[in-house]
């Protein structure tokens, strides 16, 4: 996800004046761990994070599957030919569900259903929060006010409710599902951002840069980008597990991505009533979803201590 | 705290308008015409334009909004689509289920997690303290339906001992019987949310239990459960204060999902239908009354901070910002 140079960046709250790419001669930083001499024992002490690796492994696995699923599955999507409830065995490695539908054709499908849901919601969310964000934390004080009030208000709306209402306004599909999604993830990472570039505007070297002749747009890009998006990227990686399970219940409503499309959450939803005669329907799916979000949540705990130096000694 | 709270208030109300303003201009600006979910498909354009002036959707936007403000101000939202009876007292009847769910969920949720919290954060070393933060970093990321689905499973259809859904016809009526129904939903909902609530509890105990406030009191000869009681209860009560009305938030939405599960007559099933059917109101109408409930939870847990901590006061808005 990123050159092992920018896992370096420091925090707001140092007072040195950081740079993109700070290299590896540095000064000390790193004060609170001592023994890091140059980014590349960091980045090694980074991939060594336990919980990285395992949110990694997990993650990996779900993405692997859908990957297969794009060139290879046992069955077409709407193949009812293999009969109904067949228990698990040969030739249908996880049975078939009450239509006759392969359960691990389904569940192949809707990995990446899950990932292209996740993706594509977190997509929508960072370019217009981020966006938004920036805007608010360098707007002019009455702007910046109405922009965080509405925020607050929006906020206020959970992602689901503002899916349900684009869902009930346009018809059901993935696409509404993600952008519904997304758009409601907007106001959070708006938010975060607006307080982080608050934060690292109000510090010195930001100060220093502007008397010193740097334009805003090389303040940006240069010192404010770079001090924000560590705790930013930790942040999508959490949005990204809940996108996923948003899309999961929106799907269990009947409010997702229509047949032939598996999605986990769909799937769940038609094996409720199967639940003795074929119990493989409800406990695939679930736990598929289940590896899914705690591997994103267990590399969002990673990323987050191997991205923040003040968090390493804590852990 | 007096200036404060009418300031919080204009807060308050200035917010619920905007909740009004960007649930109206999201259904009126969304394509597709709510008139059309009045009628079958192929419908002649004549009909399409009588439905368009039945429900008001020809006149122009602004004289829309205004009778949506007005709808909203005499608490009277309008009739649904499908059923032609009004939406207020129907979300009225359905939150007898709703609010008893959401708050029977919040305070077990409350019992299993403060305790638990704090032993995992008291016993961070041992192996239990560690399992608890394990399972509770799993159960964040384990879907409500799916809880209630295997709950229904074991306790319902297996074991027999609870119904798998629905609520009693005549409501309230029957306590027990309601009490009953709304046993495996309410366990569903708390082992969801304390899961989280756990995580917020154990980090704030550990901040209190590694605080010099505490170190001194001890120092000074204070038994450890008296320096808790006396000091830390309300340090660490902060955080998790705010915390706790964002899950109270949580829930009361969440309950779209778990009624849905266990076939309960209440708030959330009636927003999955509306949606399904497109029920213009009905969506609008229960929008507006969860997310005036959302804001006014979030306005009670800034006074219940301030309450609590002197220090916050001069802020305006949230303790977690």
């Amino acid at each position: 996800m990123s050159e092992p140079t920018a896992m370096e960046s420091t925090k707001p709250t140092r007072l040195t004046k950081p740079t993109k790419l700070s290299g590896p001669a540095k000064t000390d930083r790193d004060t609170g761990t001592g023994k890091e001499p140059g980014t590349a024992a960091g980045a090694s002490r980074g991939r060594r994070s336990p919980a990285l690796v395992a949110g990694c492994v997990l993650v990996g696995l779900i993405v692997a599957i859908a990957l297969v699923s794009l060139f290879w599955v046992p069955y077409a999507p709407d193949d009812t030919s293999g009969g109904r409830l067949v228990p698990p065995g040969l030739p249908h490695l996880l049975g078939t569900d009450k239509l006759g539908r392969d359960l691990l054709t389904q569940l192949m499908t809707g990995a990446r259903i899950a990932l292209e849901a996740g993706l594509g919601a977190i997509a929508i969310g960072a370019a217009l929060g981020v966006c938004a964000g920036l805007a608010a934390g360098f707007a002019t004080r009455w702007l910046d006010d109405t922009l965080s009030t509405l925020l607050d208000v929006l906020i206020a709306f959970p992602t689901l409710l503002l899916a349900m209402l684009m869902v009930a306004a346009r018809s059901a599909s993935l696409g509404t599902a993600v952008l519904a999604i997304g758009f409601a993830m907007t106001a959070v990472i708006a938010r975060l951002t607006r307080i982080l570039v608050k934060r690292v505007l109000a510090l010195d070297y930001i100060t220093a840069a502007r008397t010193s002749g740097t334009s805003w747009p090389r303040v940006i890009t240069g010192h404010v980008l770079p001090n924000i998006w560590p705790t930013l990227v930790v942040n999508l990686a959490q949005q990204f597990g809940l996108a996923v399970m948003a899309e999961a219940s929106l799907s269990f409503l009947g409010l997702g991505a229509p047949p032939p499309n598996a999605s986990w959450g769909r799937m769940l939803h038609e094996a409720q009533a199967t639940v003795f005669t074929a119990p493989t329907g409800v406990v695939a799916p679930g736990v598929l979803l289940v590896m899914l979000v705690v591997g994103v949540n267990l590399i969002a705990d990673g990323l987050r201590d191997t991205l923040d130096p003040t968090r390493r000694r804590t852990r | 705290m007096i200036s404060y709270l009418l300031r919080r208030l204009a807060f308050l109300a200035g917010s619920l308008f905007l909740a009004g303003v960007v649930i109206f201009l999201l259904l009126r600006t969304l394509p597709g015409d709510p008139a059309n979910s009045l009628l079958a498909v192929g419908a002649s354009p004549e009909q399409i334009a009588a439905a368009r002036h039945e429900i008001g959707s020809d006149r122009p936007l602004p004289e829309q909004f205004v009778t949506w403000l007005h709808q909203l101000a005499t608490f009277d939202l309008g009739n649904s689509f499908i059923s032609t009876l009004p939406v207020g007292p129907e979300i009225t009847s359905r939150l007898d289920v709703t609010v008893p769910l959401t708050l029977l969920s919040f305070v077990l949720a409350v019992l299993i997690a403060v305790p638990v919290g704090f032993v995992a954060a008291h016993r961070s070393a041992t192996w239990y303290g560690t399992l608890i933060s394990g399972i509770s970093q799993l159960g964040i990321a384990v879907p409500v339906f799916w809880i209630g689905m295997i709950l229904i499973t074991v306790f319902a259809l297996q074991l027999g001992v609870l119904p798998a859904g629905g609520f009693p016809q005549d409501g309230w009526a029957e306590p027990g019987e309601a009490l009953t129904s709304l046993a495996l939903p309410v366990i569903t909902v708390a082992l969801v949310m304390s899961a989280s609530l756990i995580r917020y509890v154990r980090s704030a105990a550990l901040d209190v239990l590694g605080s010099d406030y505490l170190r001194t009191a001890r120092a000074l000869g204070s038994s450890f459960g008296r320096a808790m009681w006396r000091h830390g209860l309300r340090n660490g009560a902060v955080p998790v204060v705010s915390v706790l009305a964002i899950e109270l938030a949580t829930t009361l939405l969440g309950a779209v999902v778990v009624e849905t599960v266990f076939a309960l007559p209440g708030l959330g099933s009636m927003l999955a239908q509306a949606v399904a059917q497109h029920d213009y109101p009905t969506v609008q109408g229960v929008l507006f009354v969860s997310t005036f409930a959302v804001l006014v939870i979030g306005f009670l847990g800034d006074i219940a901070q301030r309450l609590i901590d002197p220090r916050l006061r001069g802020r305006l808005s949230g303790g977690a910002r």
